[in-house]
């Protein structure tokens, strides 16, 4: 028994061991917040191994909310951030925690609803009259109210409505304060109206009874940005790799490899990266 | 329930599969919370014995405190880790953060109070049973402890066994402080959370039976070194 005693403590310990020593970091890898819309559309699963191909370098993803990765960013966590989110990515470059947002690609928003269509937007031209409609006929609607980048898009949306959705007390207006994935998911299962980024609609697989009713507006268009982060405030980030993650990015190859990648068949991205001018 | 069926078949999959980044994942659960059990074990047992048998000032306070922590929020011990390992944090410069040495560090602390307050509570017991023999040996504390904790082997078991529980199980801490990176830091509970997200609730709900499949075996091949101590100890104690 004590030979099987033995065995068992064994096999613990060298699970313990043998277990996989992680990538510690190297010298050629760099440490990416990025949103997790860019995460749910696969797109770094092609973009990355082609990167690291080409370049020789590793990018290790942490995948946040905007405002987390923003916060990443400022306290030097990570080396670059991927977001989307203007006037916040502005303010992080004022603010003197980025040297440089440099607009890499964009892909675009869409209002996905039940299929009945209760508030009956499926025909109309634009996102303003579409959610002016929704809060005409108080059908639910699910936001992320979470601060995040598709958040603060959603309540620039409204703003154009003439809503104020930030201070808007509503029982039909529902702020879930969760990612995109756990907020569609409340979504399916109440049968609201809710703003997703296509690529995460795409490839979300818990649709239910949900559909896209309404996009193509150029107010839903979606830039996305790579802030690099401020280096005298950060010594030890590793500049010269988030600077070639980005030239890489930018370049004619990268916008190349953005603009090829299709999810079912689909574009999602728009490659406009100022420096390249690669193909749209 | 269609999820449902598919989570199970999901796991089935998954496990007679073997998949290798399953396995990967796996390994790296097993590898954190069972160094993080480890390094609770060694604070918490000591700690829980001295609160048991010591007498000094603070000690009321200190077991108040303990057994209050039991209930720590994950989320909240991975905030405050995060603060101390950040960059801009006291412990930056150690460049720790996002690595398994983080998620062990916050879930170590998620568990010692569990450890150590169960310890205590054993250990209590055993003194009040065994207070008068061994003051007729005239043992030192040192020894008092080390005897107490021998004796109480088996239900010190357990309280470490509801340490692992707690650290293979929570996902608000390693989430915070390992970021759950692919192929680094992602372990079953952070990826548990990615699939619910990306509504993929089949693989979801499959990787969560994995999860209590690995709790099940953890708990059965200590129960059976619990035995064989446990065993042991019986036999030597017969009078």
């Amino acid at each position: 028994m004590w030979l099987f005693n033995r065995f068992i403590l064994a096999l613990l310990f060298a699970i313990l061991l043998v277990a996989p020593r992680v990538a510690t970091a190297q010298e050629n890898s760099i440490t990416v917040a990025v949103t997790t819309s860019f995460e749910n559309s696969g797109l770094a699963e092609v973009l990355l191994p082609q990167l690291l191909e080409d370049t020789g370098l590793e990018v290790r993803l942490v995948v946040v909310g905007t405002g987390q990765a923003l916060k990443l960013g400022e306290n030097g966590d990570v080396d670059a951030v991927l977001v989307h989110a203007r006037q916040a990515e502005l303010a992080f470059i004022e603010a003197g925690f980025g040297t440089e947002r440099i607009e890499i690609m964009y892909n675009d928003f869409v209002i996905v609803g039940p299929s009945g269509d209760p508030a009956g937007i499926r025909d109309m031209s634009g996102v303003a009259e579409v959610l002016g409609q929704i809060a005409t006929t108080e059908s639910i609607f699910s936001s992320r109210g979470d601060d995040s980048g598709t958040h603060k898009k959603e309540i620039s949306l409204w703003a154009l409505a003439g809503i104020d959705a930030e201070n808007l007390e509503a029982p039909w207006y529902r702020s879930t304060g969760s990612g995109m994935g756990a907020t569609l998911n409340i979504a399916a299962a109440t049968d609201s109206y809710i703003l997703t980024d296509r690529g995460t609609w795409i490839s979300f697989g818990n649709k239910q009874d949900l559909q896209i009713l309404f996009d193509g507006d150029p107010p839903l268009n979606n830039q996305y940005s790579i802030l690099l982060i401020n280096p005298e405030r950060h010594p030890y980030i590793n500049m010269e790799g988030a600077r070639l993650f980005a030239d890489w990015m930018a370049s004619e190859r990268g916008q190349q490899v953005i603009g090829g990648y299709r999810l079912e068949g689909e574009q999602l991205f728009h490659p406009n990266a100022s420096m390249a001018g690669g193909p749209s | 329930m269609n999820s449902i069926l598919e989570g199970f078949s999901e796991a089935f999959g998954l496990l007679i599969s073997l998949d290798p980044d399953l396995i990967e994942i796996v390994l790296l659960s097993l590898r954190v919370s069972l160094t993080a059990v480890f390094f609770s074990a060694l604070i918490g047992l000591p700690l829980g014995a001295v609160l048991a048998v010591a007498k000094f000032p603070g000690r009321r306070l200190m077991i108040v405190l303990i057994n209050a922590f039991m209930g720590l929020p994950p989320v909240v011990v991975g905030l405050v880790v995060y603060l101390l390992l950040s960059r801009s944090g006291p412990f930056g410069v150690l460049g720790l953060l996002f690595t398994p040495t983080a998620m062990i560090i916050a879930q170590t602390i998620l568990i010692t109070p569990i450890v150590a307050s169960l310890t205590r509570q054993s250990i209590s017991d055993l003194w009040l049973a065994y207070r008068d023999l061994l003051h007729s040996f005239d043992a030192s504390p040192m020894q008092i402890m080390r005897t107490l904790l021998w004796e109480g082997r088996v239900s010190l078991m357990t309280g470490i066994l509801a340490g692992f529980g707690r650290a293979i199980a929570e996902v608000g801490a390693v989430m915070i402080v390992g970021g759950n990176i692919d192929r680094a830091t992602r372990v079953l509970t952070t990826a548990i959370a990615l699939e619910t997200s990306k509504g993929d609730l089949g693989l979801a709900l499959g990787l969560g039976i994995v999860l209590v499949t690995i709790a099940i075996v953890v708990n059965i091949l200590t129960l059976s070194v619990g035995q064989v101590v446990g065993g042991q100890s019986l036999e030597g104690r017969a009078p």
